[in-house]
C-alpha cells in the first residue's frame, strides 16, 4: 500500500496539490502536510501526501531505487 | 551514483554483515512492503546464516479477521448499501465468501483509491448509504480521519465507516509476550513510523531490551538497518533508531497523529491468526457515533468456520515461512487464495510465491 517514491509538487490550491508522477500530473490531498510548498517532494499514500522532503533527500531515493536491486540480482 | 558503485556498496554491506553476525539473530520485518522488498531482492538467501529474517503481521489486509469480514460482507448485501473499499480487500476470503463474490451476487461494492473518494460517492448518491471499509495501519488511518472530517463538514447523513483499523505497536508487544515467538530485534515499518516517529516504540527497547531500526524499502536500506541492529545487539544497547531518515523524523508527523486522536479511540481488535490484542484497534469517538457503521447497522452473522490448514496465523507470527504451509503453491495461489496472506500483494505468501517459489525447491 505504500508508495516509497517521492513526487514533486507543481502547484497548490487549498488542500489540493498538483504533483508530477513520471511526467503525468495528478491531484493529491495535502491536509496532513500543511508545510508542503511548491517544489517540495512528498511521499504519497491513499491519495494523500504524508511526508515532505527536500530535493536532495528525494534524489537519494531515486538513486537507490534505480540501481540497488539490479546490483543484488547479479 | 553509478550502478557499479552501488553493487560494490551492496557487497560491502554483505561483507560487514558477515563480520558482525557473530551470534544468531532473528529479526522480524514488521511491514509487508519490506517483505516484498526482501523477497524481490533475494536478500534472505544472501544474508549470513546467523541472521534469520522473519516476516511479521505487517499487511493490514492479511490481518483482517475472517469473522469481521463476514459481517462486512453481510452488510454489503443489505439493500441500499454501497460498500466502498480499497481494492486489496476485494478477494480476501471471509469464512464463506469474499467481497468480490458478494459483488458478483449483486451487492454494490466499489473500489476506491482514496478514502475521500468514498465521501464523494456519498455526496453523489444521497439515496444510498455509503459505508467505507476502513482498513489500515497508522499510515492509512490519518487519511481516513480526514475523510471523516470531510463527511462531518459536509453534514453527510449517508456516509459511515466500518473501522477495522489496526495499530502496530500493540501487536509488536503481543508478539514479544507470546511464548512461541522468538525474536531478537525488529525492522520497523517505514511509513508507519513516518506518522508515529520513534516514541511509541521506545518500550520495545526499554522494557523488552530489543533493538528496533526503522528501515527504508530498498535492499541496501534493509542491509544498513540490519547493521545498525547488529551494532545495538552486539553492544547490548537496545534503542529505537532510524535508518530511513529521508522519510522518517523522530517526531513523526504530528499533524497526522492529531487527526487520528481527534476522531478515534483505541479499542481491542482481533487479528487474523493472532487473536485479540488489547488496544490494537480504533473506533470512532462517541461524538461521531453517527458515522460508525458498526453502531448504525448492527448485524449479527452466524460465525462460520475458519479455514483449516491455512497457516497464515503462524506465518504472521513468523513461526513458519510461507512455503512451509502445506497449501502453499498447491491449493493456495494468488489466483485462488485460501488465506489472506496470499491475497494482498504485500502478503508474505504472495511475495514468496511471486519472487521466491523457484528458489525453494520447486514447490510450484
Ligand atoms: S499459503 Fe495460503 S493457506 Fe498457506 S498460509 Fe499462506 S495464505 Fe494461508
Amino acid at each position: 500500500m505504500c508508495l516509497a517514491i517521492p513526487s514533486k509538487i507543481l502547484s497548490i490550491k487549498g488542500h489540493t496539490a498538483e504533483i508530477d508522477v513520471g511526467g503525468n500530473t495528478k491531484e493529491v490531498n495535502i491536509t496532513l502536510t500543511p508545510e508542503a510548498k511548491v517544489g517540495d517532494y512528498v511521499l504519497l499514500h491513499a491519495g494523500f501526501a504524508i511526508h515532505v522532503m527536500d530535493e536532495q533527500a528525494a534524489e537519494e531515493i531515486f538513486d537507490a531505487w534505480e540501481v540497488a536491486y539490479a546490483a543484488l540480482q547479479e | 551514483m553509478q550502478p557499479y558503485r552501488n553493487k560494490d556498496y551492496a557487497q560491502h554491506l554483505l561483507d560487514r554483515l558477515r563480520q558482525e553476525a557473530v551470534r544468531p539473530l532473528s529479526a522480524m520485518e514488521v511491514c509487508g512492503t519490506h517483505t516484498v522488498a526482501i523477497a524481490r531482492s533475494g536478500l534472505r538467501e544472501l544474508l549470513p546464516e546467523n541472521i534469520r529474517l522473519i516476516s511479521g503481521p505487517g499487511c493490514p489486509v492479511c490481518v483482517t479477521d475472517d469473522l469481521d469480514l463476514d459481517i462486512v460482507i453481510a452488510l454489503a448485501q443489505q439493500p441500499g448499501i454501497v460498500m466502498a473499499t480499497f481494492g486489496d480487500m476485494m478477494r480476501v476470503p471471509g469464512t464463506q465468501s469474499s467481497l468480490l463474490e458478494a459483488k458478483s451476487r449483486g451487492a454494490d461494492v466499489r473500489v476506491v483509491y482514496s478514502p475521500t473518494d468514498a465521501v464523494d460517492l456519498a455526496a453523489e448518491h444521497p439515496d444510498k448509504q455509503v459505508v467505507f471499509l476502513a482498513v489500515g495501519f497508522e499510515t492509512t488511518i490519518p487519511t481516513i480521519a480526514v475523510a471523516v472530517e470531510q463527511a462531518v463538514q459536509q453534514g453527510l447523513r449517508n456516509f459511515s465507516i466500518f473501522s477495522l483499523h489496526k495499530l502496530v505497536p500493540p501487536v509488536m508487544e503481543a508478539l514479544l509476550t507470546d511464548p512461541e515467538v522468538k525474536l531478537d530485534a525488529f525492522i520497523n515499518p517505514g511509513h508507519v513510523c513516518t506518522i508515529l516517529g520513534t516514541e511509541p516504540f521506545k518500550f520495545i527497547a526499554e522494557k523488552y531490551g530489543k533493538p528496533c531500526v526503522v528501515a527504508g524499502f530498498e535492499a541496501v536500506d534493509i542491509m544498513e538497518a540490519l547493521l545498525m541492529i547488529l551494532s545495538q545487539y552486539n553492544q547490548g544497547r537496545p534503542a529505537v533508531e532510524i535508518q530511513y531518515k529521508r522519510a522518517v523524523r523522530p517526531e513523526g508527523n504530528p499533524v497526522a497523529r492529531a487527526f487520528i486522536d481527534k476522531y478515534f479511540i483505541p479499542v481491542n481488535a482481533t487479528w487474523r491468526g493472532i487473536g485479540e490484542v488489547p488496544g490494537s484497534g480504533l473506533a470512532l469517538r462517541d461524538e461521531f457515533a453517527h458515522l460508525d457503521a458498526q453502531k448504525r447497522f448492527p448485524i449479527t452473522v452466524t460465525p462460520g468456520k475458519r479455514v483449516k490448514n491455512c497457516s497464515c496465523g503462524q506465518v504472521l507470527k513468523g513461526l513458519k515461512l510461507p512455503y512451509e504451509c502445506a497449501l502453499f503453491g498447491k491449493a493456495c495461489t494468488p489466483m485462488k487464495p485460501v488465506g489472506p496472506c496470499m491475497v494482498s500483494t504485500e502478503g508474505s505468501c504472495a511475495a514468496y510465491y511471486r519472487y521466491g517459489a523457484q528458489k525453494v525447491g520447486g514447490t510450484v
